[in-house]
């Protein structure tokens, strides 16, 4: 809905700086330019999938400027992380990429994990059990961002038929974790349960059943004349562009670079699996969702090949100063019981100094730096969201481009607001 | 490779020392990883410059700053660089001020500064010398204060903006976790408890 705002302009701070905003995109002037409308996208639209606000100023049907407004959703995350012990800031992890909580919760742990030093000691269970939530998480939150993004080019059934199948990952993730949503799965050290008895099973009937979900989607969506129409060269993001913007994930490799940190920079088991990044070429809002078709297959995969090698044995350290020792020895044994109490009252201890650990997460790469002066609560964490960081592009993939590709181009991007604001 | 102990991260931040010489600090490894401290803000682009277009960091991932209440200089602003190529990390810090609270602006070199360098304007209060639009980015523009600051509390403070927004503290001083000594126990701090009371 068109919003006439010259007043909109003295009311609103953003106002002014549209006039600064520097445009990085060269703009052909048809010497044709008229009056330019201001209109007020968000934050409540049903293609901002939250609570994104985008300012555009529009030439016609052109976009000229577009200026994002975040922060509807900030909740001080990183304020609440200072004040807290390590395993309890676990839950608020879920709460970043709520699409994708058990990936979350892997990359939280493994942070502070590399800070302790104890990353690379981890049970091979719980290594093993950990991607196969990162993996399931991605199939997860591809298969919304997918759905998400043709209904907001017009295809509903593609958004009825990928939920189906997140329904059967949210039911998977409830007999794992006992939650549907807010995971909560790992802790500092390993992972609050082990896997449920027949839980293989029927991960394996899942994966057999959401691999004929993917053929079917990519009938509906890759050859289909009206979503090729609408996504094919709208939204192109150079290579070089999205570097300097910092942008990671499915949109980096989008643009045809093949840069996937669990290929390059390998956590977990990753550098011992078989899998494929597949990379676009032209960067547009169309090879964004090949890529993330192929994510999903390879997800499929990397499960698969986990499922076939999963060791057996603990899934969690057992040295009692990381990890809760088992209650039956904490009720009989007096050294476990001083374990269970300090971990209880003071919280994981970690070392003093400072780290960054990033972890490929479906929309790009989730970063924690801690910076840790010694003792059992960080004295500073940044969380590195991709969202935030793909969501600063925009001024630049929306100049130029038709006000009507707007939603197409915020559905490729696929972000989360809960990520972006923390 | 001869020199195997040596970690990648540390390979390059010594060449990067060597080619700055006395503008850098010794690295500082932890964990696999390498941080070095600007000594001369005014020698930070130049550093960047560097490591961005000699040493192939041509990735800005992550800035962030830590306050360092009582110790001065109070503020230090952290860069993450990456490369594409030898996809290696490097860390690069530089402290600030608390009276000038002003470092210069990257986002020349890495436009995905602009909005990091906004981020830490707005929650630590450090100013980014030539950014080319340097608001606040999560908090509404017109908020008094910065929020990840350590004298800042955790359960905020109330602030009001006619019109705009308004923020109130929060209740159990921001988390049922928090305990303050000699006060009122959780109970009587907890508002519903109050609201039943006052209902009675």
């Amino acid at each position: 809905m068109a919003t006439e705002t010259t007043e909109w302009n003295t009311k609103d701070t953003l106002g002014k700086t549209l006039e600064g905003l520097e445009a990085s995109k060269s703009q052909e002037s048809s010497g044709l330019e008229g009056d330019k409308l201001v209109l007020n996208m968000g934050p409540s639209h049903p293609s901002t999938h939250g609570v994104l606000r985008i300012i555009l100023e529009l030439d016609g049907e052109v976009i000229t400027k577009a200026v994002p407004d975040v922060g509807y959703l900030h909740r001080g995350d990183e304020k609440i992380a200072e004040n807290m012990t390590y395993n309890q800031f676990v839950p608020y992890t879920d709460r970043l990429d709520y699409l994708a909580p058990l990936a979350n919760n892997v990359a939280y742990a493994l942070a502070v994990e590399k800070l302790m030093g104890v990353d690379k000691i981890l049970p091979e269970r719980c290594q093993y059990i950990r991607v196969i939530c990162c993996e399931l998480a991605r199939i997860s939150a591809h298969l919304l961002g997918l759905g998400a993004f043709a209904m907001d080019v017009g295809a509903m059934t593609v958004f009825l038929h990928t939920f189906t199948e997140r329904e059967k990952i949210y039911n998977l993730c409830e007999s794992l974790t006992g939650a549907r949503f807010t995971t909560s799965y790992t802790r500092i050290g390993g992972l609050a349960r082990d896997l449920p008895e027949g839980w293989i099973d029927q991960l394996r009937q899942f994966l057999n059943e959401v691999e004929k979900n993917f053929d079917e989607t990519e009938t509906l969506l890759t050859r289909n004349r009206i979503f090729v129409d609408r996504t094919q060269g709208v939204g192109v993001l150079p290579k070089e562009v999205a570097i300097n913007y910092g942008i990671t994930g499915p949109n980096l490799r989008g643009s045809g670079v093949d840069h996937d940190l669990r290929k390059t920079n390998p956590y977990l088991i990753y550098d011992s699996l078989d899998f494929d990044v597949p990379v676009g070429t032209t960067g547009d809002s169309y090879d964004r969702y090949l890529v993330r078709m192929e994510e999903m297959r390879q997800s499929a995969s990397l499960i698969r090949q986990c499922l076939d090698r999963l060791p057996g044995g603990p899934v969690s350290l057992e040295d009692g100063k990381t990890f809760l020792p088992p209650k039956n020895k904490v009720l009989s044994s007096m050294e476990e019981l001083i374990h269970q109490f300090m971990l209880v009252t003071q919280g994981v201890q970690v070392p003093e100094g400072e780290i960054y650990f990033g972890a490929e997460n479906p929309k790009g790469e989730l970063g924690f730096y801690i910076h840790s002066t010694g003792g059992g609560t960080p004295h500073r964490m940044k969380i590195r969201a991709p969202s935030f960081v793909n969501l600063s592009v925009l001024p630049y993939l929306l100049k130029g481009e038709m006000m009507s590709d707007t939603v197409a181009i915020l559905g490729s991007i696929d972000f989360v607001m809960g990520e972006s604001d923390r | 490779m001869s020199n195997e102990s040596i970690s990648p991260a540390r390979k390059y931040a010594d060449i990067l020392q060597e080619a700055m010489g006395s503008s850098l600090s010794e690295p500082m490894e932890f964990r696999g990883e390498c941080s070095l401290t600007v000594l001369d803000a005014s020698k930070l682009l130049e550093v960047c410059r560097h490591a961005r277009d000699v040493l192939g960091f041509d990735m800005l991932t992550d800035l962030s700053s830590v306050d360092h209440y009582g110790s001065d200089p109070r503020f230090e602003v952290v860069y993450e660089l990456y490369s594409m190529n030898h996809h290696t990390y490097l860390r690069l810090k530089i402290s600030v001020d608390e009276e000038d609270c002003e470092v210069p602006s990257v986002t020349s070199l890495w436009r995905t500064a602009d909005w990091h360098e906004r981020e830490v304007y707005d929650m630590m209060g450090v100013r980014f010398t030539d950014h080319p639009d340097l608001r606040r980015i999560l908090m509404w523009e017109g908020y008094p204060y910065f929020p990840l600051r350590k004298d800042f509390p955790l359960e905020g403070k109330p602030t009001d903006l006619p019109d705009t927004a308004f923020t109130d503290k929060a209740p159990l001083e921001g988390g049922p976790f928090v305990t303050s000594g000699g006060k009122p126990d959780s109970t009587q701090r907890e508002p519903r408890a109050k609201t039943f009371e006052n209902e009675d």
